[in-house]
């Protein structure tokens, strides 16, 4: 019981930084239809800004304080991970706007290879280990022989996930931003007729997954300790899997996708075998887009011939 | 970038240009600006390297303006400038080119011996030949599917991976010789490209893609697990080595060089690996373009085209998607298998999702479905990167640190990404129909539809 209880707990963590991840990659879909494939290693080169900005702040600035320094770095490295984001909307994939199917998902997944390459050539290939913050743990619960507990950085994660998606929320639902964002993704003809800046508003939801990829990125090496180039692929592809499972194009679906899929992934590490993790995950993938491909919550698609 | 203003103004332009170089040091201010180190107590140390982003930054702005001056010729001469550099090939042309392709290809190991010698020869003939025609068999192998059939496999590697270790376990468990594994290979992999493909029969467009990339990561990950059959991330050593009708290429009496009476060299191997290959390569070709004048391949370009009209005609679309499925995957089964026998050693690093993702690459690069595209793109990408290993005079410009060889990778995503911008219907823009009405010849690749996945 306890045991399971803990396991809750570190899904839950998982699964947040997930939903995160996948907001981006659900919105895209939504508005142009497009898998962004280098979606994941936005949010790994975030990771990468993050650890650089919370060393030189305490290295080189010599802020002592942490949460001051936890702000500034996910101010930063939100606002520099959406200059990529935008820029790689600008340069890789408007450009093949309009053009057949295939290109922009060539185009994407070229930008993911480029993308891991340079951060791999920039910082060097080995794992970079994280000093250790926010280590400290609460003991909910103290069992006969197990104890449950939860750390602060489990519990920071869980809270910054949860505000800054209702405060995304917000934005989706009830700011001019949002309304162009949802037109265009009904129909991106009429919102331009309608005077939607269409290309804009693409650009803002780039910026935005990526902004939100960020903060991802920050509660991951916070949560694991350790950043690699390599570590976009494998994310990216659950988070992937998660805006499928909940229903692609679909806000809160991506977001119970993501929890979804950090529980199962906890719970079969813990009760199955670790070795074959990964498996489940992308059999859930496969399973749920082959017999379920609308998702949870997503709407369904009706096809006209 | 977006297009400039249509009237460019040199300050416009400087503008243009520094807003670029902005932008570019926002870019690299974190991940250029400071490199992360370990040092001895595996702590991380900051070393700032702003030579590098003002490098970078010059860089941009340079391009970026290059770009505009480029634009702005283009707009006074009033017509496309790079636009019609591309590859535009005639009917007659293509033919030509293929036959000439062909001949300097069987040619290929004799004019590489005779330029670099015996000693230099092995690495052009090993590293760009072997390498080049594998990627080029892989690319008409997924062409089958993706090219002709429409259907998007991003988990292609999943059957060159099904190939490869059924050689090894077959050669290395009951000693059966290469000869009899590459049939075998062909034909596992054929079958589970069937299995894969039963459960993706009605998923579309990227859904596909996403799933058999899924497919393609399990099969990797069951390699990387079930360590009892396949030894994980250690691999399989030992695999027999091809014969050479029964005759080994070893040092040893019964070997290669001691039968037929010749100095003993690594290669003779070599030059019948690259042999092999190549035929192998051509079959797969040759299987393809008469595939598509029977029934089943003109029922892959129908699915291409048009998957409803498709059905309504009364084509069984089932079938006709497994069996571009299955031969697509045996043509990969037998790459993998020729991959093993070569390499000797096979683990499952060979066999990651960026080899599919390359493969898909070559296929769309080089213009889908178009045959002498596919190739071109395996020699511009497969050998502009291996390319890279030899520029080790590099070394003197930018210093004995400089290693060319790590830049492999970011060039080729790069590569994918202008391509793509630069001519998104490939580099080979024409393609043949199978079927035409009065005369034979090449149209737009723009007619061609991309199939619905």
């Amino acid at each position: 019981m306890e045991y399971l209880l803990q396991q809750l707990i570190n899904g839950i963590t998982l699964g947040s930084i997930y939903g995160l991840i996948a907001i981006g990659y659900t919105m895209v879909f939504g508005i142009i239809g497009m898998v962004n494939f280098a979606h994941g290693d936005v949010f790994m080169l975030s990771s990468f800004i993050a650890l650089i900005f919370l060393l030189a702040l305490s290295q080189i600035a010599g802020i002592t304080s942490l949460a001051l320094s936890l702000f500034i770095v996910l101010l930063l490295g939100m606002v520099l991970t959406s200059l990529w984001a935008w820029v790689i909307e600008r340069t890789a994939y408007r450009p093949l706007r309009g053009s057949f199917r295939l290109a922009p998902l060539i185009s994407a997944i070229g930008m993911s290879i480029f993308l891991s390459n340079f951060v791999q050539v920039a910082q060097g290939p080995r794992n970079k280990p994280v000093p250790s913050i926010l280590a400290d743990v609460i003991t909910i619960r103290q069992g006969e022989n197990y104890t449950v507990a939860v750390s602060y950085k489990q519990i920071l994660i869980v809270v910054v996930t949860a505000v800054l998606l209702a405060a995304f929320w917000y934005v989706v639902q009830k700011t001019p931003l949002g309304r162009a964002q949802r037109a265009c993704e009904q129909d991106r003809k009429m919102a331009a007729l309608l005077g939607v800046d269409v290309d804009r508003t693409i650009s803002l939801t780039f910026v935005i997954g990526a902004a939100l990829a960020a903060v991802a990125g920050l509660m991951f090496m916070i949560y694991y300790g350790v950043v690699n180039f390599s570590d976009g692929f494998t994310p990216g592809v659950k988070a992937f899997t998660a805006a499928v499972l909940g229903g692609i194009g679909s806000l809160p679906g991506a977001v119970l996708g993501g929890l979804l899929i950090g529980l199962i992934e906890t719970l079969w590490s813990a009760y199955f075998t670790i070795d074959y993790k990964d498996v489940a995950t992308f059999l859930i993938l496969a399973v749920a887009l082959i017999f379920m491909p609308t998702g949870l919550l997503g709407k369904p698609e009706v096809e006209k011939v | 970038m977006s297009a400039p203003a249509s009237t460019l103004t040199i300050p416009g332009a400087v503008r243009d240009a520094l807003k670029v170089g902005l932008i570019t040091l926002g870019l690299s201010i974190p991940i250029l600006a400071v490199r992360t180190d370990q040092n001895l107590s595996n702590q991380i140390v900051l070393l700032p390297r702003w030579g590098l982003v003002a490098s970078a930054v010059g860089i941009a702005i340079a391009v970026r303006l290059a770009y505009l001056l480029l634009a702005a010729v283009r707009q006074a001469r009033g017509g496309a400038l790079i636009g019609s550099l591309g590859v535009r090939l005639p009917a007659q042309a293509g033919t030509m080119f293929a036959r000439a392709a062909v001949v300097f290809l069987f040619l290929y190991p004799v004019i590489a011996l005779s330029l670099a010698g015996t000693g230099g020869a092995v690495k052009w003939i090993d590293n760009f030949g072997i390498q080049i025609l594998i990627f080029i068999m892989l690319g008409w192998g997924l062409n089958i599917v993706v090219g002709l059939a429409g259907l998007l496999d991003l988990g292609y590697v999943a059957f060159y991976a099904v190939g490869a270790y059924t050689t090894a376990l077959l050669g290395k468990t009951f000693g059966l010789s290469f000869w009899l594994c590459l049939p075998l290979a062909g034909i596992l992999a054929a079958f589970w490209g069937i299995i894969l493909g039963f459960p993706v029969l009605r998923l579309r467009g990227d859904y596909l893609a996403i799933v058999t990339l899924a497919f393609g990561e399990i099969i990797r990950l069951v390699l990387i697990n079930w360590v009892p059959v396949t030894n994980g991330y250690a691999g399989i050593t030992g695999i027999p080595r091809p014969s050479f009708f029964g005759v080994p290429f070893n040092a040893s009496d019964q070997g290669f060089s001691a039968v037929f009476g010749l100095p003993f060299s690594p290669l003779y191997r070599t030059v019948f690996l690259f042999y092999l290959i190549l035929l192998l390569a051509l079959l797969t070709n040759w299987v393809t373009l008469r595939l598509r004048r029977l029934p089943v391949g003109r029922a892959w370009e129908a699915l291409r085209e048009d998957e409803i009209a498709c059905r309504a005609l009364g084509i069984n679309t089932t079938s006709t998607k497994l069996t571009a499925f299955a031969i697509g995957a045996g043509f990969g089964g037998f790459a993998g298998s020729f991959f093993a026998a070569r390499q000797g050693f096979i683990s499952p690093e060979s066999f990651t999702f960026m080899e599919s993702a390359v493969i898909l690459a070559i296929v769309v690069l080089g213009g889908m479905g178009s045959q002498v595209g596919v190739a071109i793109a395996a020699v511009l990408m497969i050998g502009g990167t291996e390319i890279l290993r030899e520029l080790d005079w590099m070394k003197e410009i930018f210093g004995s640190g400089f290693d060319p060889t790590q830049y492999r990778m970011l060039l080729f995503g790069l590569a994918m990404v202008l391509i793509m911008v630069w001519r998104p219907r490939g580099l080979v823009s024409t393609r043949e129909p199978s079927i035409f009405l009065s005369e034979r010849r090449a149209v737009s690749g723009a007619h061609v539809r991309e199939g619905h996945g």
